[in-house]
């Protein structure tokens, strides 16, 4: 319980640190930890896969591509752009009452209690998440991998060099 | 876990990191002796007996030389590169099986730091990690032939990971479990005893995979000739162009703690890991012809387990140094064109041609 109060406070208070942080190469490495504490508790849940895949593919791989781009793109106060007044005060509304329905609908949810008796303690390892992906879920998984599918080509076509053009 | 046990295990995670760290040392020493060899110098020879305390006194020197912060650079973010670094190199070594398990009496030790049904994931997502202290160091230093490097370490290790993931893959399919430790118990053939018990090895069941993860293993552990991210004659120092001090000090030994973290893991996933030749006969004297009691020959033959192993990683460490001494450096348009084009399209055909002969049940 301790270290899932302490996760939780570490990952609020990265969270925070993501949306206050003035460098956005600070955001990046707050984001970074929020994922870290992510992944402990997913552990804590006894999913050892989803925490090492969390890793690997958040952190490891589309948090460097975030950092490439912004340590590319210089960003800093001067290069910032200035948004008027108005979009401020119509940004922080619509935030606000996402904040409010979402707070409005989840205020009476309880939560589906687990028998303890008949939990299975197994059911987050690779193994089993994996009779699970491949017999239960067989569908949504291959539909899932299809989209992925045409996002990569959609990248490659978007990436390839035209006839004619030199990109160095 | 009873306490004792706990005990044990908290003694085993301090040799492998003290090991670890050792070993590290002496790499650095390794591979000025080796280089003196293969041009024919003499090579470090004043420090003690052999030059054998140079690792010393370059850890004074280093210690003592004075700390240099680059003018308009994040002072946080410069010192938390090199701390990054070293700790994602040291983290990686938990999971590694050095050893079976010994017995003393009713408990039984394994040496492992931890053992985790996902250890290869694990391995995955530490090396994925340590490309970080790299890009913060570089982008920390303010200076455009480190960010460069940065941006050069991160770009290659990227896209020599897909190529590295899909070559597990295919060991993945072949062992059925994540957990190094039972890759490693697969990797041995009770019935066929005598020097056959080494064709259980992987390596013979992977040959494409293990050559394809080898040449991973040189570009995620940025060495020559991969080593674009420090190309002296492109970019200065690469990354560690405005490093001093100890912090340079801590790159520089990340590289080989993770030489030796990926030797390690090169020789569980294709080398048997502990496994040797001629265990069981070895056993078989230990427990009959030798006179000792079960548990003491058991640990003598896991001992030695231990010993080949390391064995197999020292191997790994040399074939390293060798390579760096004999190849040049490539181009990095060479690099990702190896990356992208010939290696992913192999591992893939690997997969596939794994998956083949599974089905048709030539390999198990």
């Amino acid at each position: 319980m301790s270290l899932f109060l302490f996760l939780t406070f570490v990952a609020l208070l990265s969270a925070l640190g993501v949306v206050l942080a003035k460098n956005p190469v600070h955001s990046v490495l707050f984001l970074i930890l929020t994922f870290f504490t992510l992944s402990g508790h997913y552990l804590l849940l006894n999913a050892q896969f989803l925490a090492a895949v969390n890793i690997i593919v958040y952190a490891g791989a589309i948090m460097v591509l975030f950092l490439f781009v912004i340590m590319f793109l210089n960003l800093n106060e001067a290069t910032e752009p200035k948004k008027p007044l108005l979009a401020k005060v119509a940004a922080t509304i619509a935030g606000g009452s996402l904040l409010l329905i979402m707070v409005a609908a989840m205020r009476n949810v309880a939560p589906a209690g687990y028998d303890a008796a008949t939990f299975n303690s197994q059911v987050g390892m690779v193994d089993k998440l994996g009779l699970v992906l491949f017999q239960q879920y067989q569908l949504p998984f291959e539909l899932a991998s299809i989209l992925l599918l045409a996002a990569m080509v959609g990248s490659v076509m978007l990436g390839k060099r035209e006839t004619g053009e030199r990109n160095f | 876990m009873t306490f004792e046990t706990l005990g044990w295990q908290g003694l085993v995670i301090l040799v492998v990191f003290g090991l670890s760290l050792l070993i590290a040392t002496y790499c650095t020493y390794a591979e000025r002796v080796i280089a003196a060899f293969m041009q024919d110098r003499v090579g470090p020879d004043r420090a003690g007996p052999y030059g054998l305390a140079q690792p010393l006194a370059d850890a004074v020197k280093m210690f003592t030389k004075e700390e240099f912060f680059p003018g308009g650079a994040s002072k946080t973010l410069f010192t938390l590169g090199p701390c990054l670094a070293m700790t994602t190199a040291l983290m990686s070594s938990a999971v590694i099986p050095f050893g079976n398990a010994m017995k003393f009496g009713d408990t039984s030790v394994h040496l492992q730091g931890i053992e985790v049904n996902v250890g290869m994931l694990y391995i995955f997502g530490v090396v994925s990690l340590g490309v970080y202290g790299v890009m913060i160091g570089g982008w920390a230093s303010n200076n455009k032939f480190s960010l460069l490097g940065a941006i050069r370490a991160a770009s290659q290790n990227i896209s020599y990971e897909l190529a590295m993931g899909l070559a597990l893959i295919a060991v993945l399919m072949i062992s059925g479990t994540l957990s190094l430790r039972e890759i490693t118990l697969q990797q041995t053939n009770p019935g066929a005893w005598h020097f056959g018990d080494i064709f259980a090895w992987n390596v013979f069941k992977q040959p494409i995979g293990f050559i394809i993860f080898l040449v991973c293993a040189f570009a995620e552990t940025n060495r020559t000739p991969f080593d674009l991210p420090e190309c002296e004659t492109e970019l200065v120092g690469g990354y560690h162009t405005e490093y001093s001090s100890m912090k340079l000090g801590l790159y520089l030994f990340s590289e080989y703690i993770n030489i030796l973290v990926v030797t390690a893991v090169m020789s569980v996933l294709y080398f048997g890991g502990f496994n040797y030749p001629f265990q069981y006969e070895f056993l078989d004297f230990l427990s009959n012809k030798a006179g000792l009691s079960a548990d003491w020959a058991h640990n003598i033959f896991v001992l030695m387990g231990v010993v080949a192993m390391f064995m197999k990683i020292f191997m790994g460490i040399f074939f390293f140094m060798w390579v760096r001494w004999t190849l040049p450096r490539f181009r990095y348009d060479q690099l990702m064109r190896l990356g992208w084009t010939i290696l992913i399209p192999l591992a893939i055909f690997n997969i596939l041609l794994t998956g083949g002969l599974i089905t048709t049940g030539i390999i198990k």
